[in-house]
Parts: structure tokens; C-alpha cells; sequence
């Protein structure tokens, strides 16, 4: 049994799961329409849950101000999601259901979320298909004129609506101009190129934040009566990762350091289908997406070391590994698993290409069966990318594939509200931990993060507006200027460095020694050295970097080396995390905990809780340490049960 | 695969402009580079220049980029003369180094129009993309007031072609390519793709109205037929829409007297 060591409320409500999320809303206090007015909600990213949010908290009355990294909020990361989002319509009528998809996602996270709010994202999920298509959304559709679905990422109906390969851009670009909407009517103010450096905290509650002007190096204060954090996730810590180049974990740090409990951190997805790494100059990785997996045959030489062309390899000596290991799932087994078994391919000394750290994904079989014309109306986009990118045509030859970063699991711990651990800091999307357990499933990210926005935090705000004494406070207060202080010191502090190597290079040094020790498959013994190689990494950061230019204009090193200088503090409680948890499970795997088939061996009886850490030394970056706080998961309706894909 | 003379690296001139703030003059600098893998994309070669700019303590060049993978729409030079350079359909970050040979001198500059102000060397504001989507780009559609996602059947050719015009990245480099500055294909883009969609109908003439005036407002030019914009744009939306954007526009017009 595990006991929680700290009062972790995740006020979820009781009673029969249906009927839950009604009565939590029925349960919240609201605020009068007269009212709304006079709050002010800040939020903080522009994605798909910062976008939806503000959007739907500037209908509801509410003043907004919305805080953006980029130039335009329409570049956010999320535009980047190519295969779709789930929803359990059930328009194919293969028998899916709300119960179903909430089913789905609690087993495929491995048993490691909370099942009242994955239940809430299988309801809401339906209501975000149809504001989407109202928004005008231009969704795949079928000759009738009625939408479309397809079968995506290891699921056995097909649930997934898209937008070709742009799903993400599409569903971005509608909340985009709902915002917009806002912003035009000036309901809401909108903030580009702004980067949000901190928190400020009045009276333990969350009434502020400080963030730097990009292009005019300002600091600026804002005040309001809550702050929303839809700033994404973290992948970047290992430096290559499919996430955009200005992903970054700095607004969740610094508020994690002013008190929000960090969850789960070493729950990092790695995506199965994504191009090799080329070369040292490598700055990103490219996702291919996972539908490949619906035409694709993964393979790679049943000889270790065989360098033939992959069309000189005759069909016996083909090993199509995942058809074998799981003859039901075959190449759709989920991310983690699918993950894995590339990674095994590649050690064994059966990966292909110049490197060795890749294996096929082959088209051959379904242009044979469909026509090279079929293919090419469902991935031309992709195939054409994959050429661009590797001069290889995959009509032709196999396109090579490797694991890659790609999504955190973990985040800021929030509880049913979304609420953190600092009252009236609430965190949406990929920032928080809540939905998805130790590993996501496709096409369900774009899902949790306009479920928050749109269907949940409109109402958990209203309950926090409504039901806390909330005394004035405006950028004048004297905690303000305390943390204004703190952020020019520290960009001080970076500026006057003045060492030889480049943030780059450093951060470079960082992702290395976390995708080797807390990456694919991690045990004991490397964490352990990887704690050591990270403290030493961060000491040297701060000897030794070279941050040049000034703080008073646009410069591209000085926010690369404040966001490097968090991912060397994020990745130590990573490490921790990973070590901590003596068990596998989705995307964790501890090469101590598996069976003799190489599958994760989860331990529910130790380890069926969500690892919630505090910062406890939170001042020099060279003293830091952290508080394991435990909240124990209980499954009332999903009995926990060993994930098989056979 | 396009020929690299038989090498995997080459040695390139670039002549890169550079701008400290919106109010300083700029001017070309000359950098050259030794090696350069023709693996890279055109961006990673931009980040091998500033990493030997910084060991020589010079300041890199400033470049707005994000993704990567071509559909942000952060990234945007021209290049040559080119806007995102030479290949037709693809944005300067989906370039590779493998388009270019050994001893190839390539000019990179801002994007340049009135209404796209230097921020800091290539980097440039598009905010007033951002300006015209709020007086009309979307659909009136409060969170929570939506019916059935099929209540409304949309013949497929519609959606498809909706499709077409909504992929537009926001890049502006139809902006960059056009002699007037015209932003005509990116307003023509969004007045499609929701003007064809029964979602958009009845906001069709308000939006295709208040959307061309604030393009007008931002300083933007008219378009003149001359076509760069459909050539430069790295998703190849079509021209066909401004036509489709003049016929809106006629059309609310006569309609809201």
C-alpha cells in the first residue's frame, strides 16, 4: 500500500465515473456574468490549450492577457502534430464509445494516470470535434459530405479525424482566430515575443508574472487574478527531439521553483518513426508520422551487419520484427513498445544505413497491393518531406526510421481543476502531467490540450475567481519588484559568463548524456553516473558559457542560455525521477524490470503512484535538491491488468 | 539527388545582411565558410555560421526559424533574390545543402516590405498578418454553441479545396516576392478556405470587407497580376484565390449598399 507523504488533494470527485465531471461542474461555484469583467486571467502560450483557453475565457467576459513566445501565436508547436485527433463520435460505428476511449488511454498510459481525468478527456472529446468543424476546421471528409476517420496509432477502431498531415496546424489555426477574434474586438491583449521568466506569488497565491520583451529586452510586470501556463513540454532537454527549436521548459521551471510540484519527470515519450540523425551538425529531428505504420512494414537484416541495398535482401532473410513479436498489433503496437523494439534491432547489430541506428519501414508490399497512386493520396506530404530531407525516394527504396524525443508525459502536477500546487496557477496541455499516464497514445495530445482549454479550465477558473479572497494587487506590490530583481540578476549573471563554450555546444553535451542514460532504456548504475555528469555539466554552464551580445535588444544566445540553464536543473530531477521509480512502465523502462521477453514488468504494488517533486534548495543552481511526494493512484473501473499486444 | 561534385562538403560565400535595430542602417557582410556538409538543411548551415561567428566573439546573425519541418512559418529569407530560395514548395529550413556546389556565392536578406518593418538582420515583424485574421479571419463560433461536427455535410471537392487554401503557413513570403508588397495571396488564402465552407457563409461578405481594408490599412500593396507570390509561396497556394478574393469582395460590396 502506498501511503501519500504530503497533502496532495486531486479533489477528484466521487461517486459513479459518468456522472463525475457533471457534478464537479455542478459543484463549482460561478462567477456572476456582471463580475467576469473585472478579473483578469493571465495566460502564458499560445499553443492549442493556450489558445482555446484564452479564446474561451474572452467570450465568457473574463479581461485576457495572452503572452506569446514567437512573433505570431499561429506558430506555436503545435502546428507542427500531423496525424489527427481522437474522439469517441463512433461515426465508423465499430464500437467505440466514450468508455472505450477512456479504456484505452488508461491502459495504454500503462496504469499510471488518473482515471477520473482521463474519463472527463473520453467525454469532452466528442464536444472538440464539434467546435472544431463549427470553426470552420477542414477536416477529411468522405464523398457524403460527412467526416472522415482512420485508425491511428495502435487502436482497434478508428477514431482519429485529420486534416491531411496537417491536423495540428488546422485545429491551431481555429483556435488561433477564435483568439484573434478576441484580440481584434479587444477583449483580449495579446503579448508576442514575450517569455515569461517568472512567477510572482502574492500572499501563496499566484497573482503575476514577469516576462522579458524580446525584441526590446524589457522587463515587464503584469498582474492578474490567475495565471494559466500552456507552455508545452520539455523533450528539448535532450536537445535533439522532434519538438521546435524554441520548446523549453523555463515558464514550468520557474514556477516549479516558486513552489509547483514537478510529476512524473521521467516520463518522456520516444517516437518510433522519425528520420535518423545524420550528422553532428544535426540541430532537430523530423517526425514521420505513426499512419505510416498502417501501410508500412517494419524490418530490418535477420544477419547483424548486413550492408546490402535493402532490395537486394530477399524476402527470407527479412526479419519483420514487430509482425513477429506481436502477431495481433503487428507494426501498429504503440510508441513505447514499437520504440523498444527498434532500439533492440539496432543494439543486436541489425540496424541499417550509414550509422547502423536505423531500421526499414517499407512500402513496397502496399504499393504493390493498393497502387503507388493510393499511396501517394495518403502520405504524398510525408514521402515528399522524407525526400526533401534525405534525397532518398521512398516509392523506391524502404524509408529508414529511428526512435526520437518527442513528447513529456510529465509536467507541473495539477489536480482535477488543473490547478497546481501554488493556488491559482493553473497549468494545460503538455505542461501539465495529468491525462496520459507513462506513455501517450496517437492523436491524443491535440485532444488533452483543447479539452483543457476550451471544456475544462473555463470552469475551474471561475470556481478559483469566485471562491477565493482576492485582494487587489497590482504591479506596484513590493513582491513584484522582488522578483523583476531576481529576473535581471540572473540575465546579469548570464551575460557576464563570459567563457568559450557555446550554449549550443553545452546543451548539446546535456541531451548526450540524458539519451544515454535516461532515454530509451535506463538502469540504475548510468542514472547514477548521469547524476554526477549532469552536476558537473551545470557547474561548468555557468563557468564557462559563452553568452555574447547585450540584454537590451533581440538576442537569440541570451534566451538560449536562460532556457539551457533550466534544462540542466530539469534534468537532474529527471535522473532522480527515473531512478526512483523501480519499475517499467510505458515509456520508462529499467532494463532491472522486465521479463524474459524483454517486455516492462510494472510493479502496482510499490509503485501505482504519481511522483510529485518539490524544489527544495531553490536558490544557487549549484545547491539544488528535491522532495519525492507521493500521490497514491487508485482504479476503480480499469482494473490494472499487464499491457499485451501479442 | 542533385550532384555535389562527387563531395560531401563544399565551401561557400555568403553575403549576409546585417541590421542592429529597426532604425540602423544595414549593410552586406561577407562571411565564408570551408565546409559545409551538403547533408544540412539551409538553417543547420546557418547555425555551422554563427557558431564560428560566436568563436571569434562576434554577435550570429539573427533568424527567426522554430520547427523546422516547414510548417510554422517562422523561418523566411530571401535568398538570391528568391523568397525561401530556389525550390518551388518548400521553405527555407526544408532546404538542403545538397542544392548548392562547392565555391557558390549566396546572398541572404530580410524579407522586405513597408508593412514588414527589420527587426534585427533577417528578421522581420508580421504582426499585421496577425491584425487582419482579427478583424475577420474566423468563424463567429462561441466555445460550447456548436452542433453535431456532421450536421452539416460539405461536399468533399469543397473541403478539399478549403483545405488547399487553409494550408497557408503565414509566412509571408508572398508579401516578399511581390513588386507591390502586396499581401493579397495570404488574405485571398483564409477569405477561401472559410468562404467555402457552410461554417463561414454567413460572415462571408463582412469577413472578405473588413479583411481587405485592414490589409489596406497595414500599408500592404495591390496585386497586379504579376504571379511571384503563387511561385515564392512554400505551400503552393494558388492565385485562383485572389481572383476568388476580388469576386467577395465585388460582391459584399454591392450587397452592403
Amino acid at each position: 500500500m502506498i501511503v501519500a507523504n504530503t497533502a496532495l488533494d486531486s479533489k477528484c470527485p466521487s461517486g459513479p465515473m459518468e456522472g463525475r465531471w457533471d457534478k464537479h461542474r455542478f459543484d463549482l461555484k460561478l462567477v456572476n456574468p456582471a463580475n467576469k469583467r473585472k478579473f483578469k486571467v493571465l495566460v502564458v502560450g499560445t499553443g492549442l490549450a493556450g489558445a482555446s483557453a484564452a479564446a474561451s475565457l474572452a467570450e465568457l467576459g473574463y479581461q485576457v492577457d495572452v503572452f506569446c513566445i514567437h512573433d505570431s501565436p499561429r506558430r506555436a508547436h503545435s502546428i507542427a502534430a500531423q496525424g489527427g485527433i481522437n474522439a469517441a463520435k463512433n461515426y465508423p460505428n465499430d464500437g467505440d464509445s466514450i468508455q472505450r476511449l477512456f479504456y484505452d488511454t488508461v491502459k495504454g498510459g500503462d496504469f499510471r494516470a488518473r482515471e477520473s481525468n482521463v474519463y472527463r478527456l473520453a467525454q469532452v472529446s466528442n464536444t472538440i470535434i464539434d467546435q472544431c468543424v463549427a470553426q470552420g476546421v477542414p477536416f477529411a471528409r468522405e464523398y457524403g459530405g460527412l467526416l472522415d476517420n482512420r485508425s491511428f496509432g495502435g487502436a482497434q477502431v478508428s477514431r482519429t479525424f485529420y486534416a491531411r498531415g496537417q491536423t495540428g496546424q488546422q485545429l491551431l489555426l481555429g483556435a488561433y482566430q477564435a483568439m484573434m477574434r478576441q484580440v481584434g474586438s479587444g477583449k483580449a491583449k495579446l503579448y508576442p515575443r514575450r517569455e515569461m521568466l517568472d512567477v510572482v506569488v502574492v500572499d501563496g497565491v499566484a497573482r503575476g508574472v514577469v516576462v522579458r520583451n524580446l525584441v526590446t529586452g524589457e522587463i515587464e510586470r503584469h498582474a492578474g487574478d490567475a495565471v494559466l501556463l500552456c507552455t508545452g513540454g520539455y523533450g528539448n532537454v535532450y536537445f535533439l527531439s522532434t519538438n521546435a527549436k524554441k520548446c523549453n521548459v523555463t515558464a514550468a521551471w520557474r514556477a516549479h521553483k516558486r513552489g509547483a510540484f514537478f510529476a512524473n519527470p521521467c516520463f518522456t515519450q520516444i517516437h518510433p518513426t522519425c528520420i535518423p540523425v545524420s550528422g553532428d551538425y544535426q540541430s532537430k529531428l523530423t517526425l514521420m508520422s505513426e499512419s505510416l505504420r498502417n501501410d508500412g512494414r517494419v524490418w530490418v537484416p535477420k544477419k547483424g551487419g548486413d550492408t546490402r541495398p535493402a532490395s537486394e535482401i530477399p524476402e527470407d532473410e527479412r526479419d519483420y520484427y514487430l509482425e513477429r513479436r506481436y502477431p495481433s498489433f503487428g507494426n501498429l503496437v504503440p510508441r513505447d513498445v514499437a520504440s523498444r523494439a527498434a532500439k533492440a534491432q539496432a543494439d543486436g547489430g541489425h540496424g541499417v544505413g550509414p550509422t547502423g541506428m536505423a531500421v526499414y519501414l517499407d512500402f513496397r508490399d502496399a504499393i504493390e497491393r493498393d497502387g503507388e497512386d493510393v499511396i501517394r493520396a495518403k502520405y504524398g506530404n510525408l514521402f515528399q518531406m522524407y525526400e526533401k530531407i534525405t534525397a532518398d525516394d521512398p516509392y523506391k527504396v524502404p524509408m529508414r526510421i529511428y526512435p526520437a524525443v518527442h513528447y513529456t508525459m510529465g509536467g507541473l502536477w495539477v489536480d482535477y481543476n488543473l490547478e497546481s500546487t501554488v493556488p491559482g496557477l493553473f497549468v494545460l496541455g503538455e505542461a501539465n502531467f495529468s491525462d496520459h499516464g507513462a506513455n501517450r497514445l496517437g492523436a491524443s495530445a491535440l485532444m488533452q490540450g483543447l479539452a483543457d482549454g476550451y471544456f475544462v479550465v473555463p470552469y475551474t477558473v471561475g470556481a478559483h475567481l469566485a471562491g477565493r479572497a482576492l485582494p487587489a494587487v497590482d504591479t506596484s506590490h513590493p513582491a513584484f519588484a522582488e522578483v523583476e530583481g531576481e529576473v535581471r540578476s540572473r540575465i546579469d549573471r548570464l551575460l557576464s559568463i563570459g567563457g568559450s563554450s557555446s550554449v549550443d555546444s553545452l546543451h548539446r553535451q546535456l541531451g548526450a548524456i540524458m539519451w544515454d542514460h535516461c532515454g530509451m532504456a535506463r538502469n540504475a548504475e548510468g542514472l547514477k553516473r548521469a547524476v554526477d555528469e549532469v552536476r558537473a555539466l551545470r557547474a561548468r554552464f555557468w563557468e564557462d558559457a559563452n553568452v555574447v551580445g547585450g540584454a537590451a535588444d533581440l538576442n537569440d544566445e541570451l534566451e538560449k542560455a536562460g532556457r539551457v540553464a533550466d534544462f540542466m536543473e530539469l534534468a537532474e530531477v529527471m535522473i532522480l525521477d527515473a531512478l526512483d521509480r523501480e519499475e517499467s512502465c510505458g515509456g520508462h523502462f529499467r532494463e532491472e524490470h522486465q521479463t524474459e521477453e524483454n517486455e516492462a514488468r510494472r510493479d502496482d504494488e510499490n509503485y501505482s503512484y504519481v511522483a510529485a517533486w518539490s524544489c527544495e534548495g531553490a536558490g544557487d543552481p549549484a545547491d539544488l535538491s528535491w522532495k519525492l511526494n507521493k500521490e497514491p493512484l487508485t482504479f476503480e473501473v480499469v482494473k490494472p491488468s499487464t499491457r499485451s499486444y501479442k | 539527388m542533385i550532384a555535389t561534385n562527387g563531395k560531401d562538403t563544399i565551401g561557400l560565400t555568403l553575403n549576409v545582411w546585417r541590421q542592429a535595430g529597426p532604425d540602423a542602417e544595414g549593410a552586406f557582410e561577407t562571411y565564408h565558410l570551408n565546409s559545409v556538409s551538403t547533408h544540412m538543411s539551409f538553417l543547420e548551415m546557418l547555425d555551422v555560421l554563427n557558431e564560428q561567428l560566436l568563436a571569434e566573439g562576434r554577435e550570429p546573425v539573427a533568424f527567426d526559424h522554430d520547427c523546422r519541418e516547414g510548417i510554422c512559418g517562422s523561418c523566411g529569407v530571401v535568398l538570391n533574390g528568391q523568397a525561401h530560395g530556389p525550390d518551388r514548395d518548400t521553405t527555407v529550413c526544408q532546404l538542403h545543402m545538397r542544392r548548392f556546389h562547392d565555391g557558390d556565392t549566396i546572398t541572404i536578406e530580410p524579407f522586405r516590405a513597408e508593412a514588414f518593418p527589420v527587426v534585427k538582420d533577417l528578421v522581420v515583424d508580421r504582426s499585421a498578418f496577425d491584425r487582419i485574421i482579427g478583424v475577420g479571419g474566423f468563424v463567429s463560433a462561441r466555445t460550447g454553441a456548436a452542433p453535431d461536427a456532421n450536421a452539416i455535410p460539405v461536399p468533399k471537392e469543397e473541403a478539399d479545396l478549403a483545405m488547399d487554401a487553409a494550408s497557408c503557413i503565414g509566412c509571408g513570403a508572398c508579401v516578399a516576392s511581390c513588386p507591390n508588397a502586396a499581401a493579397m495571396l495570404f488574405v485571398s488564402a483564409k477569405v477561401s478556405h472559410l468562404g467555402r465552407l457552410p461554417q463561414g457563409a454567413p460572415e462571408r461578405d463582412e469577413r472578405v470587407v473588413a479583411m481587405v481594408q485592414a490589409m489596406d490599412g497595414e500599408g500592404f500593396g495591390n496585386c497586379t497580376n504579376v504571379g511571384e507570390c503563387e511561385a515564392a509561396c512554400p505551400k503552393g497556394i494558388s492565385v485562383g484565390n485572389i481572383a476568388r478574393l476580388n469576386r467577395d469582395f465585388v460582391r459584399a460590396t454591392i450587397r452592403r449598399r
